[in-house]
């Protein structure tokens, strides 16, 4: 069994991006390889441009929204993209983009923040799904 | 010690990346101290060291913070 971990990032809001480059992090920390299948808003946060600019929280906890963008600017807090970043440096991480997300919104390779690897259709996703040992919707 | 690394003003897993990126640019046989108050790492660095193949020579309580110090051993 391969040592990986599979990531869907269907969400584009702040508080589900976050633990996606924390638990990249955490797991290439343990030696493991990542892949990211970006898809829908997950893959609307990788638009070039578009990650430095993401503030939204899950609608259900809008309300907390300012707080937590507060709190994480008072303490420091690295933001999602650059911890993904980070592990991305230290480790084997691989982000793709879900081919059919691309055709809805009509969208080329360019249109994409460098940290996109790749475009890839759902039957590979599966294929990186088969061969992890963790496999996470976010 | 060989070198210091002071992540204390970074969040889980903010201290246990830095380390990692000390150790790989450091030459095996050095030895690393990492600082870090995040509850976290505690626990996951000297996980890390374990699973990674190095040695923890120490956990000194500070005030504030513990300093972990490594030896790389690979």
């Amino acid at each position: 069994m391969a040592n990986k971990m599979t990531l869907i990032v269907f969400s584009g809001t702040v508080d589900k991006l976050m633990p996606v480059g924390i638990l990249a992090s955490g797991a290439v920390a343990m030696g493991m390889e990542v892949e990211i299948y970006l898809t829908f808003w997950g893959l609307q946060a990788f638009r070039q441009g578009a990650p430095q600019q993401v503030t939204k929280m899950s609608a259900e906890y809008e309300d907390m929204a300012p707080m937590m963008m507060q709190l994480m600017k008072e303490k420091n807090m690295p933001s999602w993209y650059d911890t993904l970043k980070q592990a991305k440096e230290l480790g084997t991480i691989r982000v793709h983009a879900c081919a059919a997300t691309m055709d809805l919104m009509g969208m080329t390779k360019e249109d994409l923040d460098p940290m996109v690897d790749d475009i890839v259709g759902v039957a590979e996703y599966v294929e990186f799904a088969r061969e992890s040992e963790i496999t996470l919707f976010m | 010690m060989d070198r210091t690394v002071d992540a204390r003003d970074t969040f889980c897993p903010g201290p246990l990346m830095e380390l990692i990126r000390a150790v790989k640019e450091g030459e095996v046989g050095e030895v690393i101290a990492v600082w870090s108050k995040d509850a976290g790492s505690q626990r996951d660095i000297p996980l890390w060291i374990e699973k990674a193949g190095h040695e923890l020579l120490a956990v000194n309580e500070k005030e504030e913070y513990n300093e972990f110090v490594i030896k790389k051993l690979r």
